[in-house]
C-alpha cells in the first residue's frame, strides 16, 4: 500500500508536468494547426535559460525561473511565432510539422554545441524530505510539483472561461472565420496561444528538471510523452491533455514498478496506438473530421 | 524545346552514372565507404519518398525498416545463410509490416499517422535493444560476412561499392518503372484529393496500404546491404534519427520528385564528410538550413530550382508538393 500511494504520487507529478507540455500542444494545434515536434525541445531549453540568468546575472533561482519564463515567451512564443510559423502555415499541416522537426533538431544541437554535452546540475524546488501520507513517505519534491502543475491548470482555465480574452481564445480555437467576423483579433489571439505555450513549457521546464538534469536530450521523451498524452486525452481538449498527462505519467510510473523496466518505455506507445486505432479522437476528444 | 531538355537530362544522367562508376578508382577505401552508404541511404530514401513523396503519407518509421533488414541480414548471414536469403526475408517481414502499419493510415491522417509511425519506429528500437537472445541487445552483432556474387567474392570495397550501385540501380528503374505505371499515377490522386481519387474508382485503401508496404520493403533491401557494409550492427544507428534523417533528406531533395531523394541523400551523407572543417557543428547548420529552405520552398531543392525554371519560361505549373494539396 505504501509502494503503491508513493508510485501514484510520483507518477502524479511525472502526469502533471506531461500535462502542462501536453495543454500548450493542443493550444496550439487548435489556434493555428501547428503541430509543434519541438515541444519536448520547448521545455529543455529554458532550463538553460534559467541556468543561464544564475551564472550571467548572478540571481537566485526563483528570479532565474522568473526569467527565464520571460525570455521563454519571447523566443519560444512570439520569434517561434513568427519567424517559422507565419512563413509556413500558408504552406499547409504538413509542412510546418517537419519544419519544428528541423527546429528540434536545431535547438538541441545548439544546446549541445554551444553550451554543454554534459548534463548541467539544477537546483532543487524543494530540500529533500520526505512526508508522510497514509504512513507512505513521499517526497516532498513530488508534493511541490503537483501543486504548482494543478495550480497552473486552474489558472489557465480561469483565465480561458473567465475572462474576456479567454473567451476570445476560445473563440478563435473554434471557428476563426466567425471570430474575425465579430471583430475578434485573431492574429493576437493566436500569438497568445503560442505565448501561453511558451509560459506552460517554461513552467514544465523548472518542474522537471531537477528531477532529469539539465540536458541537451531532455525533450525527446517529454516531446513524445506530451504528444500521447494530448491524443490519449484528446487532441482537441484543454481538459483531454490534462486527463491523458496524468493518466500516463501514472502509467508510466507502474509499469516501471510492476511490469518491465526495460518496456517502461514501450508502454505509452502501446496505448497510443491503440488510442489511435479504437479512439482517434480521444478519450474526451470531439469527431473533428473523417478523412478517406 | 522538350527535346534538348531530353538530351541535356539524358548527358547529364550518364556523366554522373559514369562518374559513379569511376569515382572509386580516385578515392581512399574511406571515401569508398561513404559512397557505399550514400547508395544504401539513398535506396531507403527512395522507398520513403514512395509513401511520402508519391503517395502523400507521413512516415517516421523508416529507419525502424532499416533496422528490420539489417538485423534479418546480420542475424542470417552470421548463420551461414547467403545474403540472398536476406533480401527474401527482409522484403517480405517489412512489406507485410508495413501494410500493416498503413492500417491506421486508413482511419487518421496527417500527425496522427506521424505519432503511430513514431511510437512504432521507438518501439521497434526497444526491441532490438532488450531482446538479447536474438538480437545481442547493445553488444550488436559483429562479424557480418560480405557477400558473394556467383561464387565471386565482393569483400573488397569496391566490388562491394559496384555491388550496391547496382542494387541502387535497380532499385531505381523500378521506382521509375512504378511512379509512371497507372500504380504510381493513382498514388499520386491519393495525395493530391483522396476524396476525388475515390469517386474515380481508386481503391485508395489498398493504394495506401501498397504505399506505404512498398516504401517499407526498399527500407529493408536497404538495411540488408547496410548489416554488410558496416559489417556490426547495434541499436543506435535505429534510433528515431535515422527516421527523421531520411525524412529531412526526402524533403530536403524534394518530396515527390524522382531524383529528390538521392539529392537528399547526397546533402545528408556526402556533404558533412566534405565539410569535415565545419563536421561539429554540422547537424546545426544542418537543422537551420532545412527551415529556412522549408519556409523558401517546401517542395525541397529540386521544387525550388524546377519553379524558378518554369517562371522564367512561363511553361508547366510547378508540381505541388507533399501536404500542400489539402488542409485538415
Amino acid at each position: 500500500m505504501a509502494d503503491f500511494i508513493q508510485l501514484l504520487v510520483a507518477g502524479l507529478a511525472t502526469g502533471g508536468i506531461y500535462a502542462l507540455v501536453a495543454i500548450g500542444f493542443t493550444l496550439l494545434w487548435q489556434t493555428s494547426q501547428t503541430i509543434n515536434f519541438a515541444q519536448g525541445e520547448f521545455v529543455m531549453l529554458p532550463a538553460f535559460f534559467m541556468l543561464g540568468a544564475m551564472s550571467v546575472l548572478g540571481l537566485p533561482f526563483w528570479g532565474a525561473v522568473a526569467v527565464g519564463i520571460v525570455v521563454s515567451a519571447i523566443v519560444l512564443g512570439v520569434l517561434f511565432k513568427r519567424l517559422l510559423v507565419d512563413p509556413m502555415l500558408r504552406h499547409g499541416v504538413l509542412p510546418l510539422a517537419i519544419a519544428t522537426m528541423a527546429l528540434a533538431l536545431f535547438l538541441k544541437e545548439a544546446v549541445k554545441d554551444f553550451y554543454s554535452a554534459e548534463a548541467q546540475p539544477f537546483p532543487p524546488l524543494a530540500a529533500a524530505t520526505n512526508v508522510s501520507i497514509f504512513g507512505a513517505a513521499v517526497a516532498l519534491q513530488s508534493l511541490i510539483v503537483v501543486a504548482i502543475a494543478i495550480g497552473a491548470v486552474v489558472a489557465l482555465q480561469l483565465f480561458l472561461n473567465n475572462t474576456q480574452t479567454g473567451r476570445r481564445m476560445q473563440a478563435t480555437a473554434q471557428n476563426p472565420t466567425v471570430a474575425r467576423i465579430l471583430g475578434i483579433p485573431v492574429e493576437r489571439m493566436i500569438l497568445l496561444a503560442f505565448v501561453i505555450n511558451a509560459v506552460l513549457a517554461a513552467l514544465a521546464s523548472a518542474l522537471v528538471t531537477p528531477i532529469y538534469l539539465a540536458k541537451f536530450s531532455n525533450g525527446e521523451y517529454l516531446g513524445i510523452a506530451a504528444f500521447i498524452a494530448a491524443i490519449v486525452g484528446g487532441f482537441n481538449q484543454v481538459r483531454g491533455a490534462i486527463v491523458g498527462g496524468l493518466l500516463l505519467g501514472v502509467i508510466d510510473n507502474f509499469a516501471a514498478a510492476y511490469l518491465s523496466a526495460q518496456y517502461r518505455a514501450a508502454i505509452p506507445l502501446l496505448l497510443l496506438i491503440v488510442v489511435i486505432l479504437f479512439r482517434p479522437q480521444g478519450l474526451l476528444g470531439r469527431v473533428e473530421e473523417r478523412t478517406v | 524545346m522538350s527535346r534538348w531538355r531530353l538530351l541535356l537530362g539524358s548527358a547529364a544522367g550518364l556523366i554522373i552514372v559514369a562518374g559513379l562508376i569511376a569515382a572509386p578508382f580516385g578515392l581512399k577505401p574511406y571515401g569508398i565507404y561513404i559512397l557505399t552508404l550514400w547508395a544504401v541511404t539513398t535506396i531507403a530514401a527512395i522507398g520513403l519518398n514512395l509513401t511520402l513523396g508519391y503517395a502523400g503519407q507521413v512516415s517516421l518509421a523508416q529507419g525502424a525498416f532499416v533496422g528490420i533488414g539489417a538485423y534479418a541480414a546480420a542475424l542470417l548471414t552470421t548463420h551461414g545463410w547467403p545474403l540472398g536469403s536476406a533480401y527474401v526475408v527482409a522484403a517480405i517481414a517489412c512489406f507485410c509490416i508495413g501494410w500493416l502499419l498503413g492500417y491506421p493510415a486508413l482511419r487518421v491522417q496527417h500527425h496522427y499517422l506521424a505519432f503511430v509511425t513514431l511510437a512504432f519506429s521507438t518501439l521497434i528500437y526497444l526491441v532490438f535493444r532488450n531482446e538479447e537472445w536474438i538480437t545481442g541487445g547493445i553488444y550488436g552483432l559483429s562479424n557480418v560476412p560480405r557477400p558473394s556474387l556467383f561464387g565471386y567474392p565482393l569483400r573488397s570495397p569496391r566490388d562491394f561499392y559496384y555491388f550496391c550501385l547496382a542494387n541502387l540501380a535497380l532499385v531505381s528503374l523500378a521506382a521509375w518503372w512504378l511512379i509512371r505505371s497507372p500504380w504510381g499515377r493513382a498514388f499520386v490522386a491519393l495525395r493530391e484529393n483522396p476524396v476525388r481519387a475515390l469517386s474515380l474508382g481508386v481503391d485508395t485503401r489498398r493504394y495506401t496500404l501498397m504505399a506505404f508496404a512498398l516504401g517499407s520493403g526498399l527500407g529493408g533491401i536497404s538495411g540488408v546491404l547496410y548489416a554488410p557494409l558496416v559489417q556490426y550492427i547495434d541499436p543506435t544507428p535505429f534510433s528515431l534519427l535515422l527516421s527523421l534523417n531520411l525524412l529531412l533528406m526526402v524533403i530536403v531533395g524534394g518530396s515527390g520528385y524522382f531524383f529528390g531523394p538521392f539529392l537528399g541523400a547526397i546533402i545528408a551523407v556526402l556533404l558533412p564528410e566534405w565539410l569535415q572543417a565545419a563536421s561539429k557543428y554540422y547537424l546545426f547548420y544542418y537543422a537551420a538550413f532545412v527551415m529556412v529552405l522549408l519556409v523558401v520552398s517546401p517542395s525541397g531543392i529540386i521544387g525550388f530550382f524546377e519553379r524558378r525554371f518554369t517562371a522564367a519560361r512561363k511553361s508547366a505549373p510547378p508540381a505541388t508538393p507533399v501536404g500542400q494539396a489539402k488542409v485538415a
